[in-house]
């Protein structure tokens, strides 16, 4: 919302300065988004008089003028054609920033004549176009300030214009009156008596007005309007256009420019037919859907069913409460016209917006709520002001529907107020206060002004109280904790996890990055999303359509993006939900990681090899520990099909419990999602770990022996399909009270091995530890341990010691 | 004697290598070295010459073995300079790579907000990122149709033909956790609720997701001044300033009454925020105090109960205080700019210890 200071001194009588005013909308919640004050660049300039003007010696067009200003007689050199001995001008000295030609000046020399200066022209201050010659004053003293002059003398072409932003509860300050009335209550001024005017109807109006039935409710509360014929339209006059130039409006006729003026001087929308072309009646009715019209701003526009509509004898002419049609928009050559003020209902007006994508003035204010009680008077003040600028005879005044009666109170309850802001505001200033907001106290119930929507309960009075006595005045109040002494943890123990698989990551050397939860929808369908219930309606991008299933697509982007920049070696994880439908429970939490191309960089100690898979099992299994897994899990085979199928596993608690899964990713989805491979990854879910039972510290008591271990090596040979944690849970098996751990230590598979040990044999050696509770074991005992090991893994894997 | 221990001792000390200095141990001090020899002698010797010869042979034989010991390690000494000259290595060459990860400032900043409201006795609610319009407007006081829906460039969820349901959002704030977390807690309750929100809105200074954290505190007395006090010292442990100066400006917001948005004082130096001196102000967040009709929705009595609340978004907080500039860069996952904006494993912000190094 734009208005001039000019204009809001039609409503307020204040001294206050523009900065004040500035300050004080701010603080009301009328937020100054910009101040635009001519005067702020005319600042350094002051008055002079030519005491002499010589023709140049070396130019014709140049004089040489004698200039009196503030510092003594200056010599400048001229080249309009109206610098001559006498007169009052503008001075421009060495040291002024000049904005009309964006130079700062200094002492110049021109054609060997030195230059103090310059006299400017209107375009060379930016107060208009006009540059034939410099500027004459008719008035004003030499040293006085230009600035002062301007806002003395010609206040028009200074008006300094100021912006704010209108939160959408605050229709009422879409007008230059609410505006004032908000700036009055705070103190910055009186507000000025509210503009009335009765105008007589001279003959019955020959345009009748209906609402239909169906539109009464929901559609349009009242509809008023009357002609005013023999108009003559034509430009309006300078003080308004200049008015809604400075604004930012575009002068169209005094008609139309009447109704703009309404718009922001009251906030209130009006509009004028050109009554001639209106054929028959107006009626306010809704649309069946698919009718079409073409608007002032001759653009055609297709309605959908219900919208509320005016429609003439013959068809549509007007989008209700929104934008006029082009049809019977209103000319210079309109005679007769038709005015228009009616009420409408906000959430009609705001649906119809929406289905017709306009956004005009109209649209804005209607959809927010305009005072009612103002239907009938502003159709009096717009005659008014139309008959003051283009004439004519008005009808009476034609009404269908009723003005809303949207009186209510709330009780004020002033020791709440206190209670709530936490200010002592006495109950009198409270009052005082809803007063000169237009409230009637009657006793302590507060009649809500017909132009304030927005207040529904008495919440808001304690609002309206609280910004008129300036929450900048507020003094914060310490605020202890509910409970007294050292506060307890908060986290809840999913957050603790979360916040310990993160760290965990970055501790492993990955890189946390934040992606995305929204997708394309191919990649979301490579890891097993892309539905439609997990699509957005109205996705920003074809990029960002669908919620994400997993972390890894987003991650993977993040490295193909990576790649191109050259980055070919990456750790990056992310910790976040993932969604599996487009309810709100379907979402879960998921740690993801994912290692591109070679552990290290190229070193002289050959530390660089390509990331393999158990890299990423190592990383998904440390983040599991970290986070309280139970040491004793499964491996299962059957990963989903983004990862390679060979080359990937499931870690689970049980069959059914899976807690990560780790891998190789599959060729064809590196190569669909761009990534230069091999790329391998895990996605892990810490809400499936298990939470201990115990909440205790305590741990168990260690149960170091003091008697030596044992370890024993065996070499197996087994099929090449036999997987080491089955021998390695075979041998774990044979003494469970003795054997401490077993380990794997080789592998020995492939041609070599083959050829060694027969076809489709490898050979996997492990270390056992045995570890005595009692005695010192002998050579016996740890005989028959290994009997019993080499036995157990024969029955498990069918393998034999390898000779 | 003079002459033998001038002897022996001048060999020890000519001794080129352990082979020699053994030779020369066997002839002086050995069983039947020249020293023992010596000793044998003694038994022949009248009691007075023995007590004279007796001590300086045992002394002699002291003293040849210390001479062999010595020299024994500087002959070892010697041959150990002699070795780890030749090991010598270039110790300008790269070390082994160790990993060093990198912790999101979205993240750290997270726990850094955290951090300071459980020391004010506030714990953590979480709530769905894909919320139900009831949680994320109705609830909040923004009624269907409402101008302030319009405000939020909300992402709706697709429903399928048949469902009639209202659609599902994308949360456009964290506020709908207010819902949850009262409807499930009840008063009086102290929670923050930080996390991703998202807006149908991309291009300089707006991503279509950021992060927010939520504040709610309702009790039977509290007020805006409580507000007041609790987001200056917030800002004073957050920013890690000794003084703050917060001032408050009416605003709306439908699920607050009053409302009011928050301007921090502060400066800028060469690109640099400075907080709690110069002439600037600049707005931090949104708050107020929450509105019966919230309190309503979710089943808490407003004529019993009061609070505040505030949302303020974390990245934003994140730039501010690490000086980064560009929001869409959180979210591209530029291995510079991670690396650069990162933070360390072991960065773990503590009221103790401080939020940041």
């Amino acid at each position: 919302m734009k208005f001039t200071l000019s204009w809001l001194k039609d409503h307020l009588d204040t001294t206050a300065s523009v900065d004040e005013i500035a300050e004080a909308l701010t603080d009301l919640g009328l937020e100054v988004e910009g101040i635009e004050n001519p005067l702020a660049k005319l600042s350094s300039f002051t008055l002079g008089k030519v005491k002499k003007a010589e023709k140049h010696p070396d130019a014709d067009r140049l004089r040489v003028c004698v200039v009196e200003t503030d510092e003594g007689d200056k010599q400048i050199i001229c080249g309009a054609p109206n610098a001559r001995e006498g007169i009052t001008v503008v001075v421009c000295k060495p040291g002024d920033y000049v904005p009309g030609i964006d130079v700062t000046l200094s002492v110049g020399k021109i054609r060997g004549v030195e230059s103090h200066g310059m006299m400017a022209s209107e375009r060379e201050l930016e107060l208009s176009d006009e540059h034939t010659g410099i500027i004459e004053l008719p008035s004003g003293e030499v040293g006085e300030s230009f600035a002062d002059w301007m806002a003395k003398n010609q206040p028009e072409k200074v008006d300094p214009v100021i912006e704010i932003a209108i939160t959408p509860n605050r229709p009422d300050a879409l007008g230059v009156r609410g505006i004032a009335r908000d700036l009055a209550a705070r103190g910055l001024g009186t507000l000025k008596p509210e503009k009335t005017a009765q105008i007589e109807g001279k003959f019955p109006c020959p345009i009748k007005v209906t609402i239909d039935d169906d539109t009464r409710e929901g559609g349009c509360e009242v509809f008023m309007g009357r002609l005013i014929r023999g108009v003559k339209n034509g430009p309006s006059p300078a003080w308004l256009q200049q008015r809604l130039r400075a604004i930012g409006l575009r002068p169209i006729s005094a008609l139309v420019d009447v109704t703009n003026f309404f718009t922001y001087d009251m906030n209130r929308p009006l509009h004028v037919f050109d009554a001639d072309k209106v054929r028959g009646n107006l009626r306010v009715h809704r649309t069946r859907g698919g009718e079409t019209l073409i608007g002032l701003d001759e653009k055609e526009y297709t309605f959908p069913a219900g919208a509320v509509v005016i429609s003439d004898d013959h068809e549509i002419e007007s989008i209700a409460g929104i934008m006029g049609g082009l049809r019977t928009g209103c000319t210079e050559k309109t005679v007769n016209v038709f005015l228009e003020a009616a009420v409408w209902d906000t959430i009609q007006i705001a649906k119809t917006g929406r289905a017709t994508k306009i956004n005009s003035d109209a649209r804005y204010r209607n959809e927010r709520g305009i005072d009612p009680e103002f239907n009938a008077p502003a159709i009096e003040l717009a005659t008014q002001m139309i008959m003051e600028l283009c004439g004519g005879e008005p009808s009476d005044v034609v009404t269908a529907g009723e003005v809303p009666d949207v009186s209510r109170a709330y009780k004020l309850d002033t020791d709440r107020v206190v209670s709530l802001v936490g200010m002592d505001i006495p109950a009198g200033e409270q009052r005082r206060t809803l007063e000169a907001l237009g409230f009637r106290l009657e006793g302590d119930l507060a009649h809500v002004p017909s132009w304030r929507p927005d207040v529904m309960g008495e919440a808001d009075l304690v609002e309206e109280v609280a910004r008129i006595a300036s929450l900048t005045k507020l003094v914060g109040r310490p605020m202890p904790r509910a409970h007294v002494g050292v506060p307890k943890a908060v986290l809840t123990p999913i957050q603790k996890r979360e916040n310990i698989a993160r760290r965990t990551m970055a501790a492993l050397g990955y890189n946390e990055a934040v992606t995305y939860s929204f997708i394309d929808k191919e990649s979301a369908g490579l890891f097993g999303g892309g539905a439609d219930v997990t699509m957005l309606e109205n996705p920003i991008s074809s990029e960002m359509s669908h919620m994400r299933p997993d972390l890894l697509p987003g991650l993977l982007q993040a490295a193909a993006r990576n790649q191109a920049r050259g980055f070919m070696d990456l750790a990056l994880f992310e910790v976040g939900p993932a969604f599996d439908g487009g309810e709100p429970e379907e979402s879960h939490l998921q740690v993801a990681g994912l290692l591109v191309g070679g552990t290290a960089p190229r070193d002289p100690w050959g530390s660089r090899r390509p990331a393999d898979v158990y890299d990423a099992k190592a990383d998904a299994e440390a983040v599991l520990s970290a986070i309280g897994a139970p040491a004793k899990q499964m491996i299962l085979r059957d990963a989903p099909a983004w990862w390679h199928p060979g080359r990937s596993g499931r870690i689970s608690l049980g069959p059914k419990n899976i807690l990560a899964t780790f891998g190789e990713l599959h060729p064809k989805v590196l190569d669909r999602m761009g990534v230069k491979g091999p790329a391998v990854a895990f996605t892990l879910w810490p809400e499936r770990v298990p939470f201990p039972k115990s909440t205790g510290a305590t741990r168990p008591a260690l149960a170091a022996s003091t008697l030596q271990p044992v370890e024993r090596d065996f070499a197996f040979v087994v099929d090449a399909g036999v997987e080491a944690l089955t021998l390695v849970n075979a041998a774990q098996g044979a003494d469970k009270a003795l054997i401490e751990s077993v380990t794997v230590f080789d592998e020995f598979h492939g041609a070599k091995a083959e050829a060694q040990m027969g076809a489709g044999k490898k050979s996997l050696a492990i270390t056992v530890r045995l570890q005595p509770r009692d005695k010192t074991l002998t050579d016996a005992e740890i005989e028959a341990v290994g009997a019993k090991i080499v036995e157990k893994v024969a029955k498990a894997t069918g393998g034999a010691l390898r000779g | 004697m003079d002459d033998l221990r001038q002897k022996y001792l001048e060999a020890i000390a000519g001794a080129g290598d352990e082979a020699a200095l053994e030779d020369i141990r066997v002839a002086a001090v050995g069983k039947k070295g020249e020293v023992a020899l010596k000793m044998r002698e003694l038994g022949k010797m009248s009691p007075e010459e023995r007590q004279v010869m007796g001590p300086k042979l045992n002394a002699l034989k002291d003293e040849i073995n210390a001479a062999l010991a010595a020299r024994k390690e500087a002959l070892g000494d010697a041959a150990l300079d002699e070795r780890l000259k030749t090991e010598w290595l270039d110790v300008t060459l790269p070390a082994r790579p160790r990993p060093a990860g990198t912790i999101h400032p979205v993240s750290q900043v997270t726990e850094e907000v955290t951090t300071i409201f459980a020391d004010m006795g506030f714990s953590v609610a979480e709530g769905p990122q894909i919320e139900t319009d009831w949680h994320n407007f109705d609830a909040l006081n923004i009624p269907p149709h409402h101008p302030a829906r319009q405000e939020f460039d909300t992402f709706y969820m697709h429903r399928e033909e048949g469902d009639e349901r209202p659609p599902h959002v994308l949360r456009t704030h964290t506020s709908p956790v207010q819902i949850r977390a009262m409807l499930a807690q009840g008063a009086p309750i102290r929670v923050i609720a930080p996390g991703r929100v998202y807006r149908s809105d991309y291009d300089q200074t707006h991503t279509p997701m950021f992060h927010q954290i939520e504040g709610l505190a309702i009790d039977r007395d509290i007020s805006m001044a409580n507000l007041k006090w609790t987001l200056e010292e917030f800002c004073r442990a957050f920013f890690e300033v000794d003084e703050v100066e917060l001032r408050f400006r009416a605003s709306h917001f439908p699920f607050t009454e009053p409302s009011a948005e928050v301007d921090l004082r502060c400066s800028w130096q060469d690109g640099r925020l400075k907080v709690g001196e110069g002439d600037d102000w600049m707005e931090i967040l949104g708050s107020g105090m929450v509105h019966p009709k919230v309190l309503e929705a979710s089943g808490v009595d407003p004529n019993e109960w009061q609070g505040f609340a505030f949302g303020i978004g974390i990245d934003r907080l994140a730039m501010l205080k690490y000086g980064i500039p560009d929001l869409r860069a959180f979210f591209d996952s530029d291995l510079r700019w991670l690396r650069h904006y990162g933070f360390s494993a072991l960065d773990v912000p503590t009221m103790r210890g401080g939020l940041s190094r």
